[in-house]
């Protein structure tokens, strides 16, 4: 589904990603973990392609197209999805009406007809029982407001009314409380099919116990130094990530 | 991949074209250029008026001459040559017609351009539609209805000739003929407008519209629009406005009265897309107008508008709360791109005891345009326990426009009530792209993020004029995205 070859990203004149491989196929849960400035973030920001970031090597290809002159939105509409670490307020724009122009962008671009506001209705409720979200909030400006566990359960929302082919989860365990946290990765866990992927950066192990993935990568200095299953993540959860900064130097 | 950046906004702004930019060759009938004392009786005897009339405007002109031009409003531009503007221009071939299929096919093709097909506004949820076009009425539909209620709508004009008393009773006792300089223009050379009386205890069962548009070249318009809801009546009544493109600024000056006797209502919607002039800052219409309202007791006058065009605008829609218990409110949405320029907002006059004002303003700044709001709310002596709400927000588009705020607030008395709130926020890259991430392409997001923000102020609109309004929006907005 995604292939990343060799990618190397800079912003603003600064080196960030120095290399980084990557496949991800249909139906599996990458984790990618790293200490702080590692360059996870960057990754995520450089596969959706937003503007500041720069690839200066290497391909990002998703399900068999070359991405580097494709624009976020028509990134979007292939499928790939992003979940904010630092979810953008918009105020006046209820989730709503922010949502169903998501939705039916996506189809215009796929040549399909709107969804019927019947249809875009039921779909809403179904997502907010699931994610444990009263409806009212859905006429709330979006993000306007919002707790840190509110923005971050309207990005799982999200992703569930648009049903991405693959979803990043930027630091979504950040601003979290234990109880939210678990409705969060249930969501994911429950939209989870043999069809789609999720790739989750996190810094810590502790969404991982809930969303359990099958490769974890460690992330040091833009290139991923290290490769593994679940057992990895309870390791550097053990040791920190100075355990790894020795392996590499020596 | 092409990386977004606000410069790109900028540029998208730039390049949208006013989409309206054509005009109609209709043939006109058109007084030589220049203002004096004869011009404005033969403006008066081409219309046919009563002395009364004439001497009226000759008075209004003769105060005019010794008044000068303000200059406080935050704006700059080149001041109108006024002699050389033609006062009057008529379209020439222009019997009374029964039907709008005897009107000159020409003069449908523009409308139907404008999307504003008269056939279309008929249908449109009972409107009756009173079609200005360079100054004189050549359509009136419903009348029959209006009629039957006792309702008078009719062209200015009309209204002078047919139902003096009226006209000599209410016009220019709210905008007096030297309210300002720009009042006494107009007074002086009005070509035509709209009048519309609501007799004692009816309710007007439709909206009542009517359609502006500049045509002439080099044809000033000067409208006169009076407004009269007696006792215990309500209309709701809806302006809209839109230009073709032209080189040449053109001066609109404007006068609209509205009086709310004892527990009336009037609601004045206006939706107004004149020619703003170019990318580069050249041409478009100055709008220079004075609107305002008086409310008796228990009265109320809602003043709601959409301005998304014109070079410059330079207008305050008005309430005089002159009775107890009366109510006044502003709702706008000013939107400025390019080198538009606006200096808008509102006065509330507070007179009578427990009198309420809400003033709700939501200012777009994109391009290199300034757009500033500025209102007055003054509580008289008399004017016990009165209250008013104001709120200012304004939206930035880039990082070369301006909004400004200017809250005037004079309270005489110690138990009113004043509130002021304002907001500044930008459109950030963030939003755009988070929008992006979504699968919203940047005009879209231009567009919701602004819908959202005007949200408040479309909602008091009209149904059929807040669909209208919220297409101009994104036509003012959109970038011509590729």
């Amino acid at each position: 589904m995604l292939e990343i070859k060799n990618l190397h990203a800079k912003v603003e004149e600064k080196n960030i990603l120095k290399g980084i491989n990557l496949e991800i196929k249909p139906g599996e849960i990458h984790a990618i973990m790293g200490p702080n400035g590692s360059g996870k973030s960057t990754l995520a920001s450089v596969i959706t392609g937003k503007e500041e970031y720069e690839v200066t090597e290497g391909q990002i290809i998703f399900e068999n197209d070359n991405l580097e002159d494709v624009s976020p939105e028509e990134r979007a509409h292939k499928g790939i999805f992003m979940s904010f670490q630092y979810p953008i307020e918009i105020p006046g724009l209820t989730t709503t009406n922010f949502i169903k122009t998501a939705i039916n962008e996506t189809r215009k671009a796929q040549g399909e007809k709107e969804m019927s506001a019947k249809d875009m209705l039921q779909k809403l409720r179904e997502k907010c029982d699931m994610l444990d979200i009263d409806q009212k909030f859905l006429s709330r400006s979006i993000n306007d407001g919002f707790s840190g566990g509110e923005k971050k359960r309207n990005e799982i929302f999200q992703m569930a009314m648009l049903e991405p082919k693959l979803a990043i989860l930027d630091e979504t365990d950040s601003g979290l409380d234990i109880d939210a946290l678990k409705i969060v990765a249930n969501g994911v866990n429950k939209l989870k099919t043999n069809d789609n992927a999720v790739l989750v950066i996190t810094h810590y192990q502790r969404l991982l116990d809930h969303i359990v993935p099958d490769f974890v990568h460690v992330l040091f200095d833009g290139k991923i130094v290290k490769s593994g299953g679940k057992e990895l993540a309870f390791e550097l959860e053990k040791k920190g990530y100075d355990w790894i900064k020795e392996e590499i130097k020596s | 991949m092409s990386k977004y950046t606000e410069d790109d906004l900028k540029k998208e702004l730039e390049t949208k074209q006013y989409e309206y930019g054509f005009y109609t060759d209709i043939e006109s009938d058109t007084l030589p250029m220049g203002l004096n004392e004869e011009i404005i009786v033969a403006i008066s005897k081409k219309k046919e008026e009563p002395e009364w009339m004439t001497e009226w405007r000759l008075d209004a002109y003769k105060k005019w001459k010794e008044m000068i031009e303000p200059k406080w409003a935050n704006v700059k531009y080149e001041k109108p040559n006024l002699q050389k503007i033609s006062y009057y221009s008529a379209p020439s071939n222009k019997p009374k017609y029964n039907s709008l299929d005897e009107v000159d096919p020409e003069l449908l093709e523009t409308f139907k351009k404008l999307g504003i097909s008269v056939d279309e506004q008929k249908k449109l949820a009972g409107v009756a539609v009173d079609v200005v076009i360079d100054s004189v009425s050549v359509a009136t539909s419903f009348k029959d209805t209006l009629k039957e209620k006792g309702i008078i709508f009719c062209s200015m004009n009309e209204a002078i000739k047919e139902h003096p008393e009226l006209v000599r009773k209410y016009l220019g006792t709210v905008i007096p003929k030297t309210d300002n300089y720009y009042a006494a223009l107009n007074s002086a050379v009005f070509s035509d407008g709209s009048f519309c009386y609501i007799p004692k205890g009816v309710k007007c069962p439709m909206e009542l519209s009517t359609y502006f548009r500049i045509n002439e070249a080099g044809t000033g318009q000067f409208e006169r629009t009076l407004v009269v809801a007696d006792k215990g009546s309500y209309v709701s009544y809806l302006e809209g406005c839109s230009a073709p493109s032209r080189d040449e600024n053109q001066l609109h000056a404007a006068v609209v009265e509205l009086i709310a006797l004892d527990d009336a209502e009037i609601k004045y919607s206006t939706v107004q897309n004149w020619f703003p002039g170019d990318s580069k800052g050249k041409g478009g219409v100055f709008n220079f107008v004075t609107k305002r309202g008086i409310c008796e007791n228990n009265a109320k006058i809602s003043w709601t508008q959409v301005e998304t065009g014109s070079a410059v605008t330079w207008k305050y829609p008005s309430c005089v709360l002159k009775g107890k218990n009366s109510v006044g409110e502003f709702y706008s949405i000013a939107v400025t791109n390019n080198f538009q320029q606006a200096d808008t907002g509102t006065k509330m006059i507070h007179l009578g005891e427990n009198s309420k004002s809400t003033i709700i303003s939501k200012g777009i700044s994109a391009g290199k345009s300034q757009n500033s709001y500025r209102g007055l709310v003054h509580m008289s002596p008399r004017a016990k326990n009165s209250r008013n709400f104001s709120q200012c927000d304004s939206l930035l588009i880039g990082n070369e426009c301006g909004a400004h705020t200017f809250p005037y607030i004079e309270t005489k008395n110690k138990s009113a009530q004043i509130e002021h709130e304002a907001t500044t926020s930008k459109i950030g890259e963030d939003q755009i792209f988070y929008c992006n991430q979504r699968g919203i392409d940047t005009e879209k997001a231009i567009a919701i993020i602004v819908n959202g923000f005007s949200k408040e102020v479309l909602n008091k609109l009209p149904m059929e004029f807040a669909v209208e309004a919220q297409k101009l929006l994104e036509i003012s907005l959109e970038g011509s995205v590729g």
